[in-house]
């Protein structure tokens, strides 16, 4: 009987680690889809959101380019990348509570009783809120178009996706560990005043030096300033390696925090 | 003890529930106070230089033009949050028995909306603590406060039962939350965070003719000015315009509440 064990065993093609964790985590994504798939009416806050705020902010406060110091004529461009990040939010805050309300179903205890590490688990959740935002984001953006936005470039849009994509992992990451800890969808105002606050504490309504002095200080502060003006460069002007790699290094920072974060509350949970 | 005593006692029971229940749940309160917060310190320090446009009303700053807006926000999403408690009361079968007691059935509806109508007043304090804490003057004094808090509460009243009407019909909590982003259309589309004449269009027209408008006018005027008859009287007949909406629809989705059970 041994013997017919360790023949097995020797025969059997060991699958490497990092293939199975890619399976786990592209399974954890189709997972998301088919959610988004079986039920639109789902994302269509996600989209709906964003977009209000779009249309709406344009309109209220579109006057706001006639002030000396606004840096262009179209607040519709100058506001679009901040609502594709708002969007970007929202859907990273979705996942959060989308992981709470699998954690008070009983689906997390099952995948945490599964032999895949917590990382891969937090893995999935995350990369998936990051492919969903593309949703929002290109919803708002071709709106902003129809009423006129200014082209970034081929280079400024991809900029713009990946700020926006970037920003809703972090997001997830935020929900996530928010969902992880409270283990309850009751948490979901925070998760998503948390990300509001954090995407429109930056120069989103007006540039820097036209803010408040308090937000002035508040956004010289808050690393997703960086983060707003990588997204918005094209859209206002030209496309520059001095706006972009801030945004690069405050998104990877803020993934690396708040993905350490949510990481550390998934392996307390249950544990 | 006569009808009308039993039918207040019922109101006042059902009211301190609805509030209790909302104070005791953050995915209702949050949005009455959490949200309208964080977008007027948002909207107060990233906006605040609009006052220099030209047209501009004349205002000691923008936080004091923006308080009325941030009420006017909280109070809507007061009754958009009693309308998904109500529907959520319908689903768990609290408002069936209610309906099986002998108590008038529009003693349950206003139970609900005289809850709603006292966190439209607790949101008018709390914005007013606010704006006094960050030094925003209210040129109307006391008087003007009062009147400011008064017609939040009444629209908190009156929208509060467009939602309960739209809880009664579909009785489903998804339903009632589905009507969030149409509340944040409404007061986009209405001179709540900036002048009506320094909008753009479309959305300066409409906000002309929105009857919210002259809700948040009405409320404002007192702050940034002081107490203006016929803005008091157009905030008076658009909140009187909505309460009747209101009770129309009530009343019909009660009927069919009561109809198919």
């Amino acid at each position: 009987m041994e013997a017919a064990t360790e023949t097995l065993t020797a025969r059997a093609p060991a699958t490497p680690a990092w293939r199975t964790n890619l399976t786990t985590i592209g399974a954890l994504i189709v997972r998301a889809k088919n959610e988004l798939v079986r039920v639109p009416g789902a994302a269509i806050p996600g989209v709906l959101a964003p977009t209000i705020f779009f249309l709406g902010l344009n309109g209220v406060f579109g006057g706001l380019i006639h002030l000396s110091g606004f840096a262009t004529d179209s607040y519709q461009s100058f506001i679009v990348p901040v609502s594709m990040l708002q969007g970007a939010g929202f859907t990273g805050a979705a996942a959060g509570v989308n992981l709470a309300r699998d954690y008070e179903q009983g689906w997390v205890d099952r995948l945490l009783v599964s032999p895949a590490p917590r990382w891969v688990l937090l893995a999935g959740n995350v990369l998936a809120a990051s492919a969903r935002a593309l949703i929002p984001a290109t919803f708002v953006l071709t709106i902003a178009f129809v009423i006129g936005a200014n082209w970034p470039g081929l280079d400024g849009l991809v900029i713009c996706y990946l700020m926006v994509a970037a920003m809703a992992a972090v997001a997830a990451c935020w929900g996530s560990m928010l969902a992880l800890h409270y283990k309850s969808q009751s948490a979901a105002p925070l998760m998503q005043a948390g990300m509001m606050a954090l995407v429109l504490l930056t120069p989103a309504y007006a540039p820097l030096e036209l803010l408040q002095p308090w937000l002035e200080k508040v956004a010289r502060i808050n690393p997703v300033t960086h983060v707003v003006e990588a997204a918005r460069q094209g859209f206002v002007g030209s496309v520059t390696w001095t706006d972009t790699w801030p945004g690069l290094l405050a998104v990877a920072g803020l993934l690396v925090v708040l993905g350490g974060l949510a990481l550390r509350e998934m392996r307390r949970t249950n544990a | 003890m006569s009808n009308l005593a039993v039918s207040a006692r019922v109101v006042r029971a059902l009211g301190a529930r609805s509030i209790r229940q909302t104070f005791r749940r953050p995915q209702l309160i949050s949005p009455i106070v959490v949200f309208p917060t964080l977008l007027l310190a948002i909207q107060t320090g990233g906006a605040g230089a609009g006052i220099e446009l030209p047209g501009f009303p004349p205002v000691q700053s923008f936080l004091q033009f923006m308080l009325a807006g941030s009420m006017m926000q909280a109070m809507m999403l007061a009754g958009n949050s009693g309308g998904i408690a109500f529907a959520v009361d319908i689903e768990m079968g609290f408002t069936d028995r209610l309906f099986a007691a002998p108590i008038p059935r529009f003693a349950i509806v206003l139970g609900r909306l005289a809850g709603t109508a006292a966190l439209g007043l607790f949101a008018s304090i709390w914005f007013f603590a606010i704006g006094l804490i960050f030094g925003a003057h209210i040129e109307g004094g006391v008087p003007g406060t009062l009147l400011s808090m008064a017609l939040i509460t009444a629209s908190a009243l009156a929208v509060g039962g467009i939602g309960a009407a739209i809880a009664l019909r579909t009785g489903s909590a998804s339903v009632v939350q589905g009507l969030f982003p149409l509340v944040l259309v409404v007061l986009f589309l209405s001179s709540a965070f900036f002048p009506q004449e320094l909008m753009i269009e479309p959305a300066k027209t409409i906000a002309e003719y929105n009857p919210f408008s002259f809700i948040v006018e009405g409320v404002r005027e007192p702050i940034i000015a002081g107490i203006d008859a016929t803005q008091t009287l157009e905030a008076v007949a658009a909140i009187a315009g909505i309460v009747a909406l209101g009770l129309i629809l009530s009343a019909r989705a009660l009927r069919h509440r009561l109809r198919v059970g």
